[in-house]
């Protein structure tokens, strides 16, 4: 394919073709919608190559197959959809406890348990703070546009190796699966990637063994390496938070949203401009390390109010309630189970937050936690007659 | 044991550290085999990781591959041989070795890539990843310790324990009537087109070491040759939570342990008169058309 061409592709074939030219090699996974294609496309082209693309067992399989082919230094990938992801956790956790890079993309649907095949951000949480068990975080990468699955990848690559650590990328079915134009980054050039003289190459009898482990029977030393580890995440957070603003400059009523929301809330915004209220979008990219300092900024800039929008019931905005830190009014409004809001409903609550009622009731409670507890109806849906 | 037969040179830092040791004039009589560390084993008194373990080493000194080894250690008492084998190595999750093996030898095909495994580890929690990669043919070599017992947990059931073993979590004794049967990973695995080798070896004396040793070198050499997937159970001892002495332990492996699991060579491709185990799969196939497709190209 020419460089700096745009052609139309899907979404998930452009993670693809960017993570090769990123110099990945090397792909270990197991079938899931809505991410196919990505897979589907590796098989077909990894291999033309000099790659290797292998259908694993499981998820459980694929992550560990990244752990090893990363431990030897490879730049390497897997992919899958939310249940799946579940089953990455494992092997997640361990990439981190021994600084292993890898990349692993989540093409989210909704859940929770086999839930559906339909558009869904309800693995924030799982993205963001507890893919696997211990004290760790991941680079976490949001795309909204299919233009941005091919950036993104191939920075996740980077930042992978950059800090040792595994990176994922955090798409959904919706830009899965739709096509855009999108110019490919150029091929990386294999012998200036970074090197790893960490790897489990083989000895040659050359130095001491290397080995890759998470396990520190002794306290002290564990708590050692997790602070190293959380020094690299400091300076993450210090210099790799990504974001884009829009019309925020005097925005009153912020809509915070990424990937597939921020397409709709972006319509929204524009149509509340246009009524006169002063709106604006804070679309995070990077999920983790939160955009916290944008936060910042458009609060400076003179935001009252942030609505997340989010295709779940509440996640991001934790975080955003977090960063805000009690200096504007924080609110959701969100759709799951693979619903997409349409820009009218989002026009709606920004509306409402605009004449200062507050938005729909049912999105507030799960914000304010502050509804009584409903009383506990112990008849069995059966015996009510339902 | 002997030393090593195939002489090797030493990088520097290994003749600092065995010089140091050395007075003038005397001589090595029997040398730590150069694949193991200076660490100190970590294992009970009278536990069979031990020779394994050196076993492993001695071979790996003897085929003159340390340098381009690289080991995988699982969970289990022997999780920490990360630190006494001098070649590369990684830890791996609990069961997931033969997968963190795949990734390695699928990036350096001209490594050497061994798993060293206990039952739990290869036959219970990573029964998937063991009998994928087993089949998948991945040229790995594999080092099963099946000790009957979840050694480092404290003594729990294992796949392998025998009916009416009693263990902590089968304190009336192994009931196959609830619980079923043990797991034969041997016989299992000789079944699958993937599989080289597989061999079922002892260490309760002199004969059945050299023997054991004999299979895990079969096992290396198999892969350096490209022959294919080839693993060796060594039916070993857990004295301490067996609750026995080693010398006890062995005399109970002899009682018990081998009627079950009968020592042997299960499946051996080579002797079998093929060159790898993709032609003995092959011919095993010869009557299914798709199976054949390629076939002497
Ligand atoms: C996911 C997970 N589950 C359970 C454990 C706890 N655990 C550690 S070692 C072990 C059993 C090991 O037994 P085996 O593989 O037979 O090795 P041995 O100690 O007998 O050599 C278990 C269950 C763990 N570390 N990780
Ligand atoms: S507990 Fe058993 S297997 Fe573990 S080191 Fe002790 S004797 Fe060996
Ligand atoms: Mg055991």
């Amino acid at each position: 394919m020419a460089e700096n061409a745009r052609v139309l592709m899907k979404g998930n074939e452009v993670l693809a073709e960017a993570a090769m030219r990123a110099g990945c090699r090397f792909f270990f996974g197991y079938p899931i919608t809505p991410q196919t294609e990505l897979a589907a496309y590796m098989a077909k082209k990894l291999p033309l190559i000099g790659g290797t693309f292998l259908q694993a067992e499981s998820e459980i399989a694929a992550i560990n197959m990244v752990y090893g082919a990363a431990a030897a230094g490879a730049r390497v990938m897997t992919s899958s959809s939310s249940p799946g992801v579940s089953l990455k956790g494992e092997g997640v956790s361990y990439m981190a406890g021994a600084d292993v890079p890898g990349v692993i993309v989540n093409v989210e649907r909704g859940g929770p348990g086999l839930g559906g095949i339909q558009p869904s951000q309800s693995d924030y949480f799982q993205a963001t703070r507890a893919l696997g068990h211990g004290d760790f975080y991941m680079p976490v990468l949001a795309p909204s546009t299919v233009q941005e699955m091919a950036d993104l990848i191939y920075l996740a690559f980077d930042l992978a190796d950059q800090y040792r650590t595994p990176a994922m990328i955090l798409a959904d079915g919706m830009i899965g699966q739709m096509m855009e134009p999108v110019e490919l980054p150029p091929e990386r050039d294999a012998s200036a990637l970074p090197e790893k003289p960490w790897a489990t190459t083989g000895t040659k009898m050359q130095r001491e063994h290397n080995v890759v482990n998470s396990l520190y029977l002794s306290p002290e030393k564990l708590e050692d390496t997790n602070r190293e580890r959380f020094a690299r995440y400091a300076e993450i957070r210090e210099t790799q938070q990504r974001q884009e603003l829009m019309m925020c400059d005097d925005a009153e009523i912020v809509v915070v949203a990424f990937g597939a929301a921020s397409r709709i809330a972006r319509t929204a915004v524009r149509d509340a401009r246009a009524k006169g209220i002063k709106a604006g979008l804070l679309r995070p990219i990077t999920l983790w390390p939160y955009p916290t300092k944008a936060i910042d900024q458009v609060i400076e800039n003179g935001a009252k109010q942030f609505l997340s929008v989010e295709l779940n019931m509440g996640q991001m905005v934790e975080d955003v309630r977090l960063a805000a830190n009690g200096r504007a009014d924080v609110s959701f409004y969100g759709r799951t189970g693979g619903v997409l809001p349409t820009p009218e409903e989002v026009l709606e609550q920004i509306e409402k937050l605009a004449a200062g009622e507050a938005p729909n009731a049912s999105a507030r409670a799960t914000v304010m936690g502050s509804v009584l507890p409903q009383p506990i109806d112990r008849k069995s849906s059966y015996e009510r007659g339902e | 044991m002997a030393a090593p037969k195939t002489p090797i040179t030493l990088p520097d830092y290994q003749q600092e550290r065995i010089g140091s040791q050395i007075a003038e004039g005397e001589k090595i009589k029997s040398a730590r085999p150069h694949a193991l560390t200076d660490a100190i084993f970590n294992y009970c008194p009278g536990c069979t990781h031990g020779i394994v373990n050196r076993l492993v080493a001695e071979c790996i000194d003897e085929l003159g591959i340390e340098g381009k080894t690289v080991g995988i250690a699982p969970v289990g008492c022997s999780v920490m041989c990360y630190d006494f084998f001098n070649c590369d190595m990684i830890e791996a999750a609990h069961g997931r070795a033969p997968a963190v093996a795949t990734g390695v030898k699928r990036v350096h095909p001209d490594n050497v890539v061994f798993a060293y495994q206990g039952d739990g580890d290869l036959a219970s929690i990573g029964t998937a990843e063991t009998v994928h990669a087993a089949t998948r043919g991945e040229k790995i070599t594999v080092i099963f310790i099946n000790n009957a017992i979840y050694g480092m947990t404290g003594g729990q059931m294992a796949p392998t324990s025998l009916p009416n073993q009693v263990t902590q979590t089968s304190p009336y004794g192994r009931d196959v009537s609830k619980v079923g049967y043990p797991v034969r990973i041997a016989e299992l695995l000789s079944t699958l087109d993937g599989v080289a080798y597989v061999e079922r070896v002892t260490c309760d004396s002199r004969a059945h070491i050299l023997q054991a040793k004999k299979a895990i070198k079969k096992a290396f050499q198999n892969q350096i040759d490209g022959v294919g997937y080839s693993l060796v159970e060594v039916v070993a001892t857990c004295p301490t939570n067996w609750g026995m002495t080693p010398q006890d332990a062995f005399q109970w492996l002899r009682d018990n342990m081998l009627p079950y699991y009968p020592l042997g060579v299960y499946k051996d491709v080579t002797a079998d008169g093929f060159a790898n185990a993709a032609e003995a799969a092959l011919e095993r196939a010869k009557d299914c058309p798709i199976a054949q497709q390629g076939r002497g190209e």
